[in-house]
């Protein structure tokens, strides 16, 4: 079969799961999700190779522990896709709400508008799992809080900062968080530190820059200005040692 | 060490009698922390580092060590004690958080032991486990209200209610959730063997599942805390249920941080971290901000495993309890774990260890009324830990409303540790709180899963003899069978707390 | 210790009280002369689509008004009376047991399937644990419980047992443990058509009754017996579980006997013991259970207490003890032990 087709319209998402792991177990490749409006956690725990069209509004938790789907959202997406994901891929035309990405071990995030509070928050790394988060325009407070590992990048595409709210980079101690247009260094969370992008690091983020671009079919050229961008890091691995002492 | 304070007096003095030692040097090579050397015809001591692990004594083939402790006490006083003192010297040097090992250390009153049981005389009879059925097995996991039944053509009943998965123990005693990295690997195979042994279960922790332990997943409860450290949908499914770690009674309210030094790369491996970064757990999960995103975690665990595990949520016993376990009842969740102040940890900030936080006792009593009384008890099973040191620990929680318990420290005690609240440094000479390999190959996992399984086994046994003598034959009737406990010196208050009445009563 | 007995008649054809009296004097061994009491079954035919409520009132003038209030509140009184007895020298009057024949308001409780039914046991409930001095020990329709503190033949003299009829009557002679000689200690114990007579302790009863008032009873009478009318009640009229499966959620079969049972019956059995492990019954006992329509007799699952079976024509017989049987039926056929757990049940066919 080529293309599975459901109309999710008024379908829980038990049932919708149900028919998504048994197309993949029997070997499709593609599914389109019509009419979908709040069924949380599609794709939930999926493994396998296929890529999954949603058309219309999923619900929280979209590809939570997913292991290797490729997901295309045509409308916004609630709070938390990716969360705790491991492999695969989030493509978001629209806007997606808070904890984009929480925890997320690996795969990639693209979402082409904003995205709410805490995203990125907790993603990690482990040798080749580089967990990915792209955001076209902007993120709001606790960006990247408490990260350890991956990379979080903001567009700013809306023509505004990329970030202009509290706690950037809380506690992070691992990973990066890539802004273009600069942060103002107020918004610093406590542990986290800017520096200029390395050439390798340039070379990481254009790739990036023009792999968003693809996925929403606009002209990569004008965001490709490295002297626009700037990176959050941790100023430690181990940012909250200082605060205890042994009895 | 800052001048102006001084050196603080030695927690302990160690001394070694001359006449008995023989020089064979083994408290040397036993001592992780240095406290004893070799001097020409003698051996010396150094007090200062010494945590009265008790590895030398245990392995002094003389019995020429003895350790003291407080040889100097400071003048005594009721308010200012050798720990407020101490901790303000800490705190007075380092400006921090002063942390410790092991749970609350504070001379609270145990509940458990102002309780007693109950046993037959003439009126009913005592039931002798040697030659009658006593049943313990337990299962956890959400249960029917009422069945729905059929009656078919052939006058047969057919049953339509649809159970949820339950686990299955064959003893309400379960080893609670220590992570890989926390202790090592040794210990937690040793407790894996144990609970596989005694047809019952063991937590990971939050450390993730070491290949090693796989043999032994399905009798593994999977954890999954803030950290979502080795969290995937093998993991997952790997286990026999999985627990949401939202709190612990050592440290209520707070995350938990592993060293980055204790990251090595079997642990950087299982955790899915890189080696040497710190393994932060923060004090929520930034998915749980309300009751609602609690129910939303549980149905997408239970979505990811397709329904197939029980998933249950740990919460640090604190005051508002009930009502907490209340809302745990209506979120999908099979098993709530109510985990009292008094248990234990390898850190935690020493004001939360002995500050934050209810005894299990009243925990578990509270809850236990509250689901009662808003008639959602068989929504979800209740595991209690924290401070469940023996067997009639367990039967006084469970006739107090658990189904079943955790131990922790009871089974790193019959691994050999000596609660000497060490923990922290990872020199462990038992080989449990440790990543050292040569320490960690000091705790051998078959012999220490048999000394765990003879725990279990023998609480077990304590258990059946008990509840025989209080003519119960099977654990169900004796869960939340408050009338065959008794109070003895507790107040009214928390006697009604406990729905128990006084001994004499 | 205690001794019960119960007939029922499958033909429904009715008996007066002096042979079961005769057979539960018979017993007077296992008693001790603090607690008797009878149910009768089709006993008020002429009021028999009426809710039969007796209540123990301490004193007429003070608390009677109060119920009487409470049961207009709630439906309609036909008619009421204190309850026929002799003075007898030895069974000292402390209350004074009162009948109402009532019919409730079911418009009052719209959202129930059986409201009649809901609307007495509240009242019940409500009565027995808010109206000091007034205490409803029998409340089903076209049955009545009589019972006071006494020896067998002295209660059955005092309530004028010999003028009753019944197509089924238990009775139980008390040896009192848990809670004195008081006279709503005594069995049986009934709420709706449930009547219960006991024999043995409960050492569950502490699990028993908490998960009962979860269910909104709430037990009133300081013994272990009340609590399995209600569990009766729970499971066979609101939880439609059929009545030998209510017997086996009550004394179910050991896990090992479960283990090898095979397919949709261990599956049954499984989720029977799931669901009502609070409400299964530990330690020793024998029970009979009455309704209308039916009697179901049956022992823990260990078998710790007596009880035999015994059948003549339509009657069959429960009790402690064959003698007290023969003493009421010299002519029964076959006597038999039902096996531990294992319920004795007769059915009115009639």
């Amino acid at each position: 079969m080529d293309e599975l087709v459901i109309d999710a319209a008024g379908m829980h998402y038990t049932p919708l799961n149900k028919q998504i792991r048994a197309a993949v177990a029997a070997g499709v490749k593609r599914i389109r999700l019509d009419n979908v409006l709040g069924q949380r956690f599609i794709a939930n725990g999926v493994r396998g190779d296929v890529a999954i069209e949603i058309h219309g509004v999923p619900g929280g938790d979209l590809g939570m522990f997913m292991s290797g789907p490729r997901l295309e959202v045509y409308g916004n997406a609630e709070h938390a896709p990716g969360n705790t994901m491991d492999e695969g891929e989030i493509v978001v035309h629209g806007s997606a709400g808070d904890a984009v990405g929480h925890s997320m071990r690996g795969g990639r995030i693209f979402v082409q508008g904003p995205i709410g509070y805490r995203g990125g928050i907790h993603m990690k790394q482990y040798e080749e799992k580089r967990p990915v988060l792209v955001i076209g325009e902007y993120a709001r407070a606790f960006l990247g809080e408490y990260m350890a590992g991956g990379t979080v990048l903001v567009l700013a595409l809306h023509g505004g900062p990329a970030i202009a709210e509290r706690g950037l980079g809380s506690g992070i101690h691992g990973g990066e968080i890539v802004l273009r247009g600069g942060i103002d260094p107020q918004y610093l969370g406590v542990g986290a530190k800017e520096i200029p992008l390395s050439d390798d690091d340039w070379a990481r983020v254009l790739s990036l820059i023009r792999e968003f671009a693809r996925h929403f079919g606009i002209d990569p050229a004008p965001l490709e200005k490295r002297e626009e961008y700037t990176r959050i890091v941790p100023a430690s691995a181990r940012p909250f040692a200082n605060k205890y002492a042994w009895e | 060490m800052s001048p102006s304070i001084g050196s603080l007096p030695p927690k302990y003095r160690v001394t070694v009698d001359r006449d008995q030692c023989m020089l064979c040097g083994r408290c040397v090579e036993n001592c992780a922390y240095g406290a004893f050397r070799i001097d020409g015809d003698r051996i010396r001591t150094n007090s200062r580092v010494c945590t009265a692990c008790h590895r030398c004594v245990a392995y002094c083939p003389r019995d020429a060590i003895d350790v003291s402790e407080r040889p100097l006490d400071y003048r005594s006083h009721p308010v200012w004690t050798r720990g407020v003192r101490e901790a303000i010297y800490n705190q007075a040097r380092t400006g921090k958080i002063v942390l410790s090992g092991m749970g609350n250390a504070l001379d609270y009153p145990m509940i458990f032991d102002r309780l007693v049981l109950d046993a037959c005389q003439v009126t009913n009879p005592s039931i002798d486990p040697l030659r009658e059925p006593m049943e313990l097995r337990t299962h956890l996991g959400k249960k029917p209200q009422r069945l729905d039944l059929r009656k078919k053509d052939d006058g047969e009943v057919e049953l339509l209610t649809e159970l949820s998965p339950n686990l299955s123990l064959e003893t309400p005693i379960m080893i609670g959730h220590m992570s890989y990295g926390a202790i090592s690997l040794n210990a937690q195979l040793a407790m894996a063997k144990a609970v596989s042994a005694a047809g019952t279960f063991m937590g990971t922790g939050e450390g993730g599942l070491p290949e090693p332990l796989r043999p032994y997943q399905g009798h593994m409860i999977v954890q999954v805390a803030s950290g979502r450290f080795g969290v995937d949908i093998d993991y997952l499914e790997r286990g026999a249920a999985i627990e949401i770690k939202i709190g612990q009674g050592a440290k209520p309210g707070i995350g938990g941080h592993l060293p980055g030094e204790k990251v090595n790369a079997a642990i950087s491996k299982t955790r899915m971290i890189p080696e040497g970064s710190d393994a932060i757990s923060p004090a929520p999960h930034h998915d749980i901000y309300s009751i609602e995103d609690l129910a939303q975690l549980v149905r997408s665990l239970k979505e990811a495993t397709e329904w197939k595990k029980p998933v249950f949520v740990k919460i640090a016993a604190v005051h508002n309890v009930a009502a907490i376990a209340a809302g745990i009842a209506r979120s999908s969740a099979d098993a709530v774990v109510i985990d009292g102040f008094r248990g234990g940890t390898g850190a935690a900030p020493r004001v939360f260890r002995d500050h934050v936080g209810i005894p299990v006792e009243a925990a578990v009593a509270a809850v236990d009324a509250k689901l009662r009384n808003q008639g959602i008890r068989n929504e979800v099973s209740i595991i209690a830990s924290g401070g469940i040191r023996e067997s009639t620990d367990v039967v006084k929680i469970i006739a107090l409303g658990a189904d079943a318990v955790y131990i922790g420290t009871a089974a790193l005690v019959a691994l050999g540790c000596r609660v000497c609240g060490n923990c922290y440094r990872g020199l462990c000479p038992w080989g449990i709180a440790t990543q050292r390999q040569d320490l960690v190959d000091r705790l051998d996992p078959e012999a220490g899963g048999v000394q765990v399984a003879n725990l279990i086994h023998g609480w077990t046994l304590e258990l059946m003899d008990l509840m025989g003598a209080a003519g119960i034959n099977s654990i169900e009737s004796l869960r939340g069978n408050r009338d065959r406990l008794r109070s003895y010196m507790i107040d009214q208050a928390l006697m009604d707390v406990l729905d128990v009445k006084s001994v004499g009563a | 210790m205690c001794g019960i007995i119960g007939v029922i008649d499958r033909g429904r054809q009715t008996m007066d009280g002096t042979a079961i009296r005769r057979a539960l004097s018979m017993m007077n061994e296992r008693g001790s002369g603090e607690g008797a009491g009878y149910v009768a079954y089709g006993c008020y035919p002429e009021f028999k689509d009426y809710f039969a409520i007796h209540v123990f009132f301490d004193n007429i003038h003070e608390t009677k008004p109060r119920v009487d209030e409470l049961l207009h509140q709630w439906g309609r009184v036909v008619h009421d009376e204190e309850i026929p007895t002799s003075d007898l020298p030895r069974l000292r009057k402390v209350h004074t047991p009162w009948r109402y024949f009532f019919k409730p308001d079911t418009r009052l409780m719209p959202r129930s399937t059986t409201p009649a039914e809901e609307i007495v046991t509240e009242l019940v409930m409500r009565i027995n644990t808010s109206i000091e001095g007034a205490l409803v020990f029998s409340s089903g329709r076209n049955l009545g419980v009589f019972k006071a503190a006494g020896w067998p033949e002295e209660v059955a003299d005092f309530y004028r047992i010999e003028e009753y009829q019944g197509h089924c009557w238990l009775a139980h002679n008390r040896y009192p443990t848990n809670t004195p000689g008081w006279w709503g200690g005594a069995h049986p114990f009934n709420l709706l058509d449930w009547s219960v007579v006991h024999n043995g302790e409960i050492t569950s009863y502490g699990t028993n009754r908490r998960y009962i008032e979860s269910f909104g009873y709430k037990c009133t009478m300081f013994t272990d017996t009340e609590v399995v009318a209600y569990l009766v009640d729970l499971l066979v009229r609101r939880h439609d579980l059929p009545e030998e499966l209510a017997v086996t959620a009550l004394a179910p079969p050991f896990w090992d006997e479960i283990d090898k049972m095979e397919g949709d019956r261990q599956r049954l059995y499984h989720a029977l013991r799931l669901t009502y492990g609070s409400a299964m019954m530990n330690g020793p006992f024998a029970i009979v259970v009455a309704d209308q329509d039916t009697m179901v007799a049956f022992t823990d699952r260990s078998k710790l207490r007596p009880l035999v079976g015994a059948e003549h024509g339509d009657r069959l017989y429960v009790s402690s003890e064959e003698a007290a049987i023969r003493a009421m039926d010299p002519d029964i056929t076959n006597v038999f032990m039902p096996r531990a757990g294992e319920p004795i049940i007769g059915r009115v066919v009639a």
